[in-house]
């Protein structure tokens, strides 16, 4: 048996215009199987827009992302969304984004991993083993209690782990979650900061985050993008002693003092 | 030769009228994504609006006058479309923001109704305008070929109105804050622009110029209830092919429609010319989905 | 929880659909012979809604070109029966038109079982083709719509252009036999009622058995969130395809069958008004359930023949006071009332509010 390579995702040189604006330019990020990684980053920085690179919402205007799953080494850059799913990378964007006239069952059922064709779902059945596999998520997302409620009836935190859970049940290999907590109570937010633990011990995940407090909680590497560009990798203390870290951050609130006592 | 500048100034012809039609249609899409489909009755509007000032100059106005009608009648259609707009806009559109398809069904119903209204006013026979006389005849520009004054009339009033929307869009204020809605709702919102009233206000001039369309229709041939429908379709391709968001784009889908058209309808024949055309169309669309002119969104859906 | 639902719900809705089957099968021991023909009418109007609703309601693709695959499946029952009435000698129509053979076209229409065939393959291969062109690309919302209605114009164009073929504007009309029978006596059209019966049965229990299938759970994921289904990896394109082309089908069985009993299809049968007519059996009815819009068909379309038979101009305001009530009020038609009835009853539970919030889109 072969040693499984331990770089899983290599993004290389990635570049993205959209009518000539630069969101990322020359962006480079390396994934080792079974990290955790936070992508962090001012507003407008280009986290989200690397996540929409990897997962195949936007296409990079050049550069590659090398994708080493089970099936070999694949340039994911040329592959439709559905088939980048298909591969094992799984997306959770900012805003929760479930099915909300399909009940909570229903919604982690359809996302489970399983054959997507057509014809695979007309005739598929929902076995013991299924059936157990989804009450089994249920519980990890805490929503045992409401598999039969439509989805669109959940607190925002509900929906939230909801699309946590329908992510889960794809069995990605690779996770890339934006903003995990946005617009989560504390209470949430720490519910939320356990699932992550918990999932981040089998997978590989990315996660674009702003809230300091809850990247502090992770001993894990974080990478600082700025105006489309890598700007420092290395773990949370390493960046927040970093004086270009400081000056984009800090610097920013100062410049944007200054304008508003000019204004 | 002769013949194909005057194909080439058919095509032109059917291009300005549906230009006309399509303007607000692409306005309304692109700012409220609702779409209109009584529009049609709104032109139909316009031009009954045109037949009832051109009977009011007959009865009540010296025969010498009567040339004159037409000078008023563009404002008059033009305001009576605008004022039916507004009232639609008020009622029922304002309900429907952001359900493009649901506001389809329920404009259709309204246009059923129009239409319905109308037969039971003027009557469901067709009835003709008289154009005034100084439009009669046609400019003789070579052998064989004369463009008829009524055609350049019509012409050069979509150029006016193209050019006026082109002044308020981007010059105005009130066009600014306008494509500030279109572009970020909430942020104008927050800004202070009344995204009511430019709602509003943008709806009733879209509605006002098929009113425009309806008073040069009349030049064209007889007017009846459900003269809207026969240009409804047309112009909403001309949306789908141009895009949203831009003048440009509705200029361009315009003039793609109505020149291919003309052209492939004189090629082979009327109904076999409207096949290759919806071929087209839909081949074009392969390779611009959004059409000629698309706008970006960072939003998932 | 499941036995629960067995016990009450379900055991009321199966005799409800009991008693309903029943009455339709039994209507020709109560109707007279021209109301009984109304409603084999009706009946083949409920099988397009169903294919509608399974586009609309359930995958929220809005069709206004439905009119095209039930006419396309109409006139290729004419052209059969044309046949059948013209015994070996070309058509009436085409001989006003100068042809003097018939083209070849035509000739396998000849077979009825060819004809069926082609009644149904045909509107499923034309969706097929439209969905593949457009889903792919995902041109989609009123684009797609209007590209539908677009559709429908150049297809009536078509007809009526050209005549020689088509019959044009006048259609094709005037038959004598069907599989050897006259197709006018009371015994034919009794049999083909009950054939009209156990088709819309068929047609129902299929599309039922779509929706609950976990195919009809991704059309509805589909109609909430069409990118998100991207990102969990399913390609929604080929599904809407499916869903378009089964619609596509169930429409053209409705056209033949619509032939078989008012004996004439035509352009204007097929045009932009029947088309969005049949979208409006399904609001009204309820998008998103089956038994709406099979109910929509055939109450929208008993209520258009007493109404229009007695005041033709009110029913036309009716008819747009209809669309504007049940599109911005009554989102979820006349089923949608009465579940939302059901749930005030009850003590309503928040998310079964939000159930009613969310009506199909």
């Amino acid at each position: 048996m072969s040693k499984k390579p331990s770089v899983i995702l290599q993004c290389e040189d990635i570049t993205v215009s959209f009518d000539g604006f630069k969101a990322i330019q020359g962006m480079n990020l390396t994934l080792e199987r079974g990290e955790l990684r936070f992508l962090i980053g001012p507003n407008g920085a280009g986290k989200t827009t690397m996540l929409d690179v990897i997962c195949g919402k936007t296409r990079a205007t050049a550069g590659s992302v090398i994708y080493s799953s089970s099936d070999g080494v694949i340039d994911v850059t040329k592959k439709k969304e559905h088939q980048i799913a298909g591969l094992g990378i799984g997306r959770k964007f900012q805003a929760p984004s479930i099915f909300p006239t399909l009940t909570v069952f229903e919604n982690l059922e359809i996302a489970m991993r399983q054959r997507r064709s057509v014809f695979a779902t007309l005739f598929a059945r929902l076995t013991a083993e299924d059936r157990e596999r989804i009450e089994q998520q249920l519980v990890m997302i805490g929503l045992q209690d409401k598999a039969s409620w439509r989805a669109g009836g959940l607190s925002h935190g509900e929906k939230q782990w909801l699309e946590i859970g329908i992510m889960l049940m794809q069995e990605p290999s690779v996770l890339l979650l934006d903003e995990p907590v946005a617009g989560m109570t504390d209470k949430e937010t720490d519910k939320t900061g356990e699932l992550l633990k918990e999932i981040a011990k089998m997978r590989t995940i990315v996660v674009v985050e702003h809230d300091m407090e809850f990247v502090r909680n992770f001993a894990s590497k974080v990478t600082v993008m700025h105006e489309g560009k890598l700007l420092k990798e290395g773990t949370m203390d390493e960046i927040q002693s970093d004086d270009r870290v400081a000056e984009v951050y800090l610097g920013q609130r100062r410049n944007a003092d200054a304008s508003r006592s000019t204004a | 030769m002769a013949i194909y500048v005057t194909q080439l100034f058919n095509g032109l012809s059917v291009s300005s009228i549906l230009l006309l039609i399509a303007l607000g249609l692409a306005i309304t899409f692109g700012l409220m994504n609702v779409i209109n489909m009584a529009h049609g009755e709104l032109i139909m509007i316009g031009a009954y609006a045109t037949y009832v000032t051109q009977n009011m100059f007959k009865s009540a106005l010296p025969a010498s006058m009567f040339d004159y009608y037409y000078i008023l009648a563009i404002p008059v259609s033009f305001a009576i479309a605008f004022l039916f707009g507004w009232l639609l806009e008020l009622s029922l559109i304002r309900h429907l923001y952001g359900r493009p398809l649901d506001s389809l069904l329920a404009t259709w119903g309204v246009g059923l109704a129009l239409q319905q209204l109308a037969r039971s006013i003027f009557g469901a026979p067709n009835v003709g305008v008289t154009s005034p006389s100084w439009l009669d005849g046609g400019l003789t520009i070579m052998e064989g070929v004369v463009l008829p004054y009524k055609r350049l009339f019509i012409i050069g009033l979509v150029i006016v109105c193209l050019l006026a929307m082109y002044f308020y869009i981007y010059r105005s204020r009130a066009g600014r804050n306008m494509r500030a809605v279109m572009q970020n709702r909430d942020m104008a919102a927050c800004l202070g622009i009344s995204t009511r009233r430019v709602d509003a206000v943008t709806f009733a001039i879209g509605s006002g110029i098929a009113g425009i369309a309806g008073c040069a229709l009349t030049l064209i041939g007889p007017i009846g209830p459900s003269l809207g429908t026969y240009y409804i379709v047309d112009a909403f391709m001309v949306v789908v092919l141009g895009g949203v968001g831009k003048l440009v784009g509705t200029l361009f889908g315009a003039l793609g429609i109505g020149m291919t058209n003309t052209l492939f309808e004189y090629w082979t024949n009327a109904s076999l010319g409207k096949v290759l055309v919806f071929v087209c169309i839909v081949a074009f669309l392969q390779w611009r989905p959004k059409g000629f002119v698309a706008m970006r969104t960072r939003s998932l859906d | 929880m499941m036995s629960q639902t067995w016990s009450r719900a379900r055991i009321w809705a199966l005799i409800g659909y009991a008693v309903a089957a029943a009455a339709m099968f039994a209507a020709p021991l109560y109707l007279s012979d021209f109301r009984l023909n109304l409603l084999a009418k009706f009946l083949a109007f409920a099988i397009v809604a169903l294919g509608l609703d399974l586009i609309w309601g359930y995958t929220g693709i809005l069709s206004l070109g439905h009119g095209v695959f039930f006419g396309l499946g109409g006139y290729a029952m004419a052209m059969h029966l044309k046949l059948q009435a013209s015994g070996g000698r070309v058509p009436d129509f085409m001989d006003w038109s100068g042809l003097t053979s018939l083209p070849a076209f035509w000739k396998p229409f000849e077979s009825l079982g060819f004809a069926f065939l082609a009644g149904l393959l045909i509107p499923g291969l034309l969706a097929l083709i439209l969905g593949y062109v457009t889903f792919r690309n995902r041109i989609r919302g009123v684009y797609f719509t209007i590209l539908t209605q677009a559709l429908v114009i150049i297809t009536t164009t078509l007809l009526v252009g050209q005549q020689a073929y088509t019959g044009g504007t006048n259609g094709i009309t005037g038959y004598s036999k069907i599989a050897g029978q006259s197709i006018s006596s009371p015994d034919t059209k009794q049999m083909l009622y009950w054939v009209t019966a156990i088709f819309l049965v068929v047609a129902f229990v299929i599309c039922r058995f779509l929706v609950k299938s976990r195919f009809g759970k991704v059309l509805r994921a589909i109609r909430d969130g069409e990118n998100r289904v991207r990102f969990i990896g399913y390609n929604p394109a080929l599904y809407q395809m499916t869903a378009f082309a089964i619609s596509g089908v169930l429409a053209g069985l409705a056209g033949m069958l619509f032939v078989l009993h008012v004996g004439i299809i035509s352009p204007s049968m097929l045009g932009i008004v029947p088309s969005i007519e049949m979208v409006l059996w399904v609001a009204i009815g309820g998008r998103g359930t089956l038994i709406g819009a099979v109910l929509g068909a055939v109450l929208m379309n008993g209520a258009k023949s007493e109404i229009s038979a007695q005041y033709p101009d009110a029913w036309t305001f009716i008819m747009g006071g209809l669309f504007i009530v049940v599109v911005v009020f009554l989102p979820g038609g006349v089923t949608g009332l009465f579940q939302r009835l059901k749930f005030r009853k009850r003590s309503v539970s928040e998310h079964e509010q939000e159930a009613v919030r969310h009506p199909a889109v």
